[in-house]
């Protein structure tokens, strides 16, 4: 088991590798000269090259690519070329907002997607089945700010529920937040339960058919528990697997939803950054969410151990 | 969906009520995608509304009988926008898709047969998809700058790694039938083997890939543009026209609504398509991610 978390630990580092030569390559052959938007426009021909020497940038790209990692190593990640500010401490700035959406969202999609898909597996075939595979398909094919429109339009522009637009942070206004972060949790949700639920009654009615089912059934064990304890249980490998490289849906609707929601997250941040071409901001941003993503579906792996005792490394 | 007719044990209604009656979501799928279709190809004639007329004296109106969706902050007919942009939504998610799955079994064959390239590609990959595709694409956008050339490629980038991962894993698994090992022993041409003994064997599940990657690249512009970081806004796209109509929701919802829901709908029908051709052509094949 030991020797299963490191090796699957040390097989990240060759994707941590990729992932970074590809952020690193699509920055490098960005237009404009971060020498040239660092000094400003009276800049001389003789600053320009010792802003370019100090940063490395009139060394071989080889040579630029690892000196970045080593930075990163060092826990330095540029400054931002338009605040001028750390990138680290802008991003650290934002991190709070999308954490607790992530949160909210992860939770309550698997609370309500999973019951969800055993339910239809349950009710396989009959309409309320179709119902929810259908909403299930309508789920995913609804984009994220569609969705969170449509829920501002009915829960606060009409029933006055929940406010428009904005964020309070947990800690600082416990009843605000709550009323904040329910709507774009339920907006960034629905992609998330549909995927969810679709593989969990696909993967529970898989299981179904299995001979040790209808051995259960057979020695008298209840329908709940067959679905329940038999069923889902074995059904959950596919589960978080899905859990897992759903994360990229919701990393990526995070991305909108912030901006619909006017959440000043991580989000919001790629968005401000893409629009004022800030290169160091972005770079890292990219590269912080491929590993969050990257991490999640680590865990994910680790877990397979935990839910299917069958699974040995 | 999953077939029902092989599982034992109880089988409620789903024996009763089968096949015939229930393929009618498929069926409005189909039709609603071909008249997507139609109003994308001829919805200049459809409506004499001019979606770049600007007319500032009709800013922001109501849906009436001159404007059927109303008028937005540039008191352009949204009715007209909606329909030129359907042009636009479609062409763009058509031309990435196929653009994505030409690459995507271009690069998979490659893979697939060589084992000499299939590490470096596959890892390559591997490091594509670890990067959450709204947020690869929103980056290529911003160092290219947007137009829709930069576009494309921001949506076929995150698209066209599961199409070679899927194009590989058939190829590797051909590669050791029989018939396949037969061509190989009569020294047939690689090319001929290629081409002619497992292209045909990746028809079937790249078209059922196919319709979840033209699902994706529609969206996926949308979401672009409706970022402000797609295509220009004197392009009218569903995305676009979202975009514009932010500022005015509160007052007038339809802005956002009535493009969202023709996007919501033809990708509707396109998943339900989708999952259709699925269940027909192979229903074992990978249930999507």
């Amino acid at each position: 088991m030991l020797g299963y978390i490191v090796r699957r630990l040390l097989s990240t580092i060759p994707v941590l590798g990729v992932v970074a030569l590809i952020v690193f390559l699509l920055l490098h052959f960005a237009p404009g000269d971060p020498a040239a938007i660092m000094a400003g426009d009276s800049a001389t021909p003789a600053q320009l090259a010792e802003i370019r020497q100090r940063l490395g940038l009139d060394k071989p790209v080889f040579v630029q690519f690892f000196y970045w990692l080593d930075q990163l190593r060092q826990g330095n990640f540029g400054t931002s070329l338009h605040s001028n500010k750390p990138v680290a401490e802008m991003i650290a700035a934002r991190v709070g907002p999308t954490l607790s959406l992530a949160v909210t969202t992860m939770t309550f999609s698997i609370l309500v997607a999973i019951p969800l898909g055993v339910y239809a597996a349950w009710a396989r075939g009959r309409l309320s089945d179709r119902l929810v595979m259908t909403l299930a398909v309508l789920g995913f094919s609804t984009p994220v700010f569609v969705t969170g429109y449509m829920l501002i339009y009915l829960l606060s522009l009409k029933a006055g529920w929940f406010p428009v637009q904005g964020f309070a942070s947990l800690a600082s206004d416990p009843i605000r937040f709550a009323r904040t972060i329910t709507l774009p949790t339920l907006a960034l949700s629905t992609v998330y339960i549909a995927l969810i639920a679709r593989i969990s009654r696909s993967s529970v009615l898989e299981i179904l058919g299995e001979d040790f089912i209808r051995t259960a059934r057979a020695k008298g064990v209840p329908e709940r528990s067959v679905f329940l304890r038999h069923a889902l249980r074995n059904a959950a490998v596919p589960i978080i697997t899905v859990i897992g490289s759903g994360a990229a849906f919701l990393i990526g609707g995070v991305v909108v939803a912030e901006s619909v929601f006017n959440i000043p997250g991580l989000g919001r941040l790629v968005v401000e950054s893409v629009l004022a071409r800030d290169y160091p901001l972005i770079q890292s941003l990219i590269l912080l969410l491929s590993v969050i993503y990257i991490g999640i579906n680590l865990v994910i792996d680790l877990l397979y151990t935990l839910f299917d005792p069958r699974i040995r490394y | 969906m999953q077939k029902v007719q092989d599982l034992p044990g109880k089988a409620p209604a789903a024996a009763r009520s089968r096949p015939r009656s229930r393929d009618w979501p498929v069926r409005v799928a189909c039709a609603f995608l071909v008249f997507i279709l139609i109003v994308a190809v001829v919805g200049p004639f459809l409506t004499s509304g001019d979606p770049l007329h600007i007319n500032a004296a009709n800013r922001i109106k109501p849906p009436s009988a001159e404007h059927l969706f109303g008028t937005d902050a540039m008191g352009r007919d949204v009715f007209a926008r909606v329909i030129y942009g359907a042009r636009t939504s479609i062409i763009v998610g058509f031309v990435a898709a196929l653009a994505s799955l030409l690459l995507g079994l271009a690069v998979g064959l490659l893979a697939g047969y060589f084992p000499l390239a299939d590490a470096t590609i596959m890892r390559v990959m591997d490091g594509i998809m670890s990067i959450p595709s709204i947020v690869l694409a929103v980056a290529l956008v911003a160092i290219t700058g947007a137009n829709l050339g930069t576009v494309l490629i921001a949506i076929i980038v995150p698209e066209f790694p599961r199409v070679v991962r899927l194009v590989r894993g058939v190829i590797l698994s051909l590669r050791s039938e029989p018939y396949v090992e037969a061509a190989i022993s009569l020294a047939t041409p690689t090319w001929r083997i290629l081409f002619r003994h497992m292209l045909p064997n990746t028809l079937a599940p790249l078209i059922v890939q196919g319709s979840f990657v033209l699902a994706s690249a529609i969206l996926t512009e949308a979401a672009l543009s409706f970022l402000g970081v797609g295509l220009p806004p004197e392009i009218p796209s569903w995305g676009n026209i979202m975009a514009e109509g932010r500022t005015y929701f509160q007052l007038r919802p339809g802005l956002i609504f009535f493009p969202g829901i023709f996007l919501a709908l033809t990708v509707l029908s396109i998943n339900l398509i989708g999952d259709a051709l699925r269940d027909r052509f192979d229903p074992k094949l990978e249930k999507r991610h």
